[in-house]
């Protein structure tokens, strides 16, 4: 009998059986394969950001003529080590749910919503052959609409001009606030300026920028369709250049170099 | 088994019984994933081997699934089958995988991986399903191909990323259409093919469910009846 109730508990509890260990089968032996694509596409968004990536060299070797860095947020310091963490593996993301290692940011701070900004964060840095530094790569995220947006900014070696953005991840509408993906936008970005008499200024507006405006340099055309992205991501600017965030760090290499 | 009988669950599903235009189903991903044919072309493949296997493993065992349970059992099935092929998409094409995103998982609620598991693999030989979930896979793609070569076209000038409509803003003569760009346009779209299809193939044509009566004119009132 099909119907009876044995049968069916049988017929449920076989189906299950074999459907999960062949699912986890599948995601055990593919995930090497997957964690690698991961990895790989990060590390193509930090070249991208700084117009460095060249698709026909492996994206491992152009990634390991980066310098790695870490940087304390709190004294602008750049460190080679922290505790006892591999630079390589240390996720910053990761250290701002362990409160040893991460800040809570007063509210009325926090104007990217990041809630927990970590101590200790990493960033790259691309040098010329003559051991100058080219670009450093800094690591953004900030709220949009929907949810944080992870990206990185790409500086000169002025220390207050963009030299590029990507974003690698982000949950913004299809079509309007995901448009931060969009190769046109992203092209405004390069030769921005950030500071201006130690001020951050940079901002994405609402609507393209007028063909009059004064000190162009500072401003974006906005994402149209999207204003609360767009100031998503001038909230982002403001956070990571600001006191908290990364000025120390860039007047420190301004110092320096 | 007849090799007519394989055929005609194969070809029958292309344009004379076709799931998106005939039976309007598996609406909702034809709108979503078309704005762009590489990654319609990988949805189409995810989508028809679903659905062939889920025919295949559902059909197996079809003599074994109680009744009262079969729907739980075939959604089992299938969403098993859409996660290996999404964890598979992870592994070897990431890039698509990022821009299909969540559409690979909603191919659990596509109602044509359903439909023919109920109607058909529950009833038919697994070969003969497998064969059937192939037609309708097929079926399927024809149709987002369709769309997805209109809108990538029209929308943003260019076909599986090559440029063929050199674009205004990149120094050439084409306007872009955005509508084509946004979910909307594949419903229009889609709507035309049935349109086409249909004036094919007018079996097709379904029979209205009531018919309009004519215009009513005035009565022929007299006089009398009018009190003047």
């Amino acid at each position: 009998m099909n119907e009876s109730v044995l049968k069916t508990l049988t017929v449920a509890f076989v189906v299950c059986l074999v459907c999960s260990l062949v699912v986890s089968s599948t995601a055990v032996s593919l995930r090497d394969m997957q964690n690698k694509n991961k990895l790989n596409d990060e590390r193509m968004k930090i070249l991208q950001s700084a117009n460095m990536y060249d698709p026909s060299v492996s994206i491992e070797s152009q990634f390991n003529q980066l310098e790695i860095k870490f940087v304390d947020f709190n004294s602008g310091k750049m460190l080679d080590s922290y505790k006892d963490f591999d630079i390589q593996n240390y996720d910053q993301i990761a250290a701002t749910r362990d409160s040893n290692l991460s800040t809570k940011i007063p509210s009325s701070e926090d104007i990217a919503i990041i809630k927990n900004r970590e101590n200790v964060g990493k960033f790259y840095i691309s040098r010329n052959d003559d051991l100058s530094i080219d670009k450093i790569i800094l690591p953004i995220r900030g709220y949009g609409l929907w949810g944080t947006l992870f990206g990185y900014i790409s500086i000169e070696n002025d220390f207050n001009t963009v030299a590029g953005l990507e974003f690698y991840s982000h949950k913004e509408t299809p079509g309007l606030g995901a448009e931060v993906d969009n190769p046109k936008w992203k092209s405004i970005w390069p030769g921005k300026r950030i500071y201006k008499n130690e001020v951050v200024e940079l901002t994405v507006l609402k609507g393209p920028v007028p063909s009059d405006a004064s000190d162009i340099d500072y401003k974006v055309d906005g994402l149209s369709g999207a204003t609360l992205t767009s100031r998503g991501v001038t909230n982002m600017i403001s956070y990571w250049f600001g006191e908290s965030g990364y000025s120390k760090l860039l007047a420190e290499l301004n110092y320096e170099s | 088994m007849s090799l007519k009988q394989y055929k005609e669950v194969v070809f029958k599903p292309l344009f004379d019984e076709n799931p998106i235009t005939l039976q309007i189903l598996g609406i909702c991903s034809a709108l979503a994933v078309t704005n762009n044919l590489s990654v319609t072309l990988v949805m189409c493949v995810a989508l028809t081997s679903v659905v062939c296997f889920s025919n295949l493993f559902i059909s197996l065992i079809r003599n074994y699934i109680p009744g009262s349970i079969r729907i739980i059992v075939q959604m089992t099935i299938i969403a098993s089958l859409v996660i290996v092929v999404d964890e598979l998409l992870k592994a070897f094409d990431y890039e698509t995988s990022k821009k299909l995103s969540v559409f690979v998982g909603l191919i659990i609620t596509n109602c044509i991986v359903m439909g023919r598991a109920e109607a058909f693999a529950m009833k038919e030989k697994p070969l003969l399903s497998f064969f059937d979930g192939l037609g309708n896979g097929i079926g399927y793609s024809i149709i987002l191909i369709g769309v997805a070569v209109i809108r990538e076209l029209f929308g943003s000038g260019t076909l599986m990323g090559y440029e063929i409509l050199p674009l205004v803003s990149n120094g050439g003569w084409y306007l872009p259409n955005n509508l084509l760009l946004l979910p909307p346009s594949s419903f229009i779209i889609i709507g035309l093919f049935i349109w086409a299809i249909r004036a094919w193939k007018p079996a097709q044509v379904e029979v209205d469910d009531f018919v309009l009566s004519k215009h009513s004119t005035s009565p022929d009132l007299t006089k009398r009846e009018l009190n003047v």
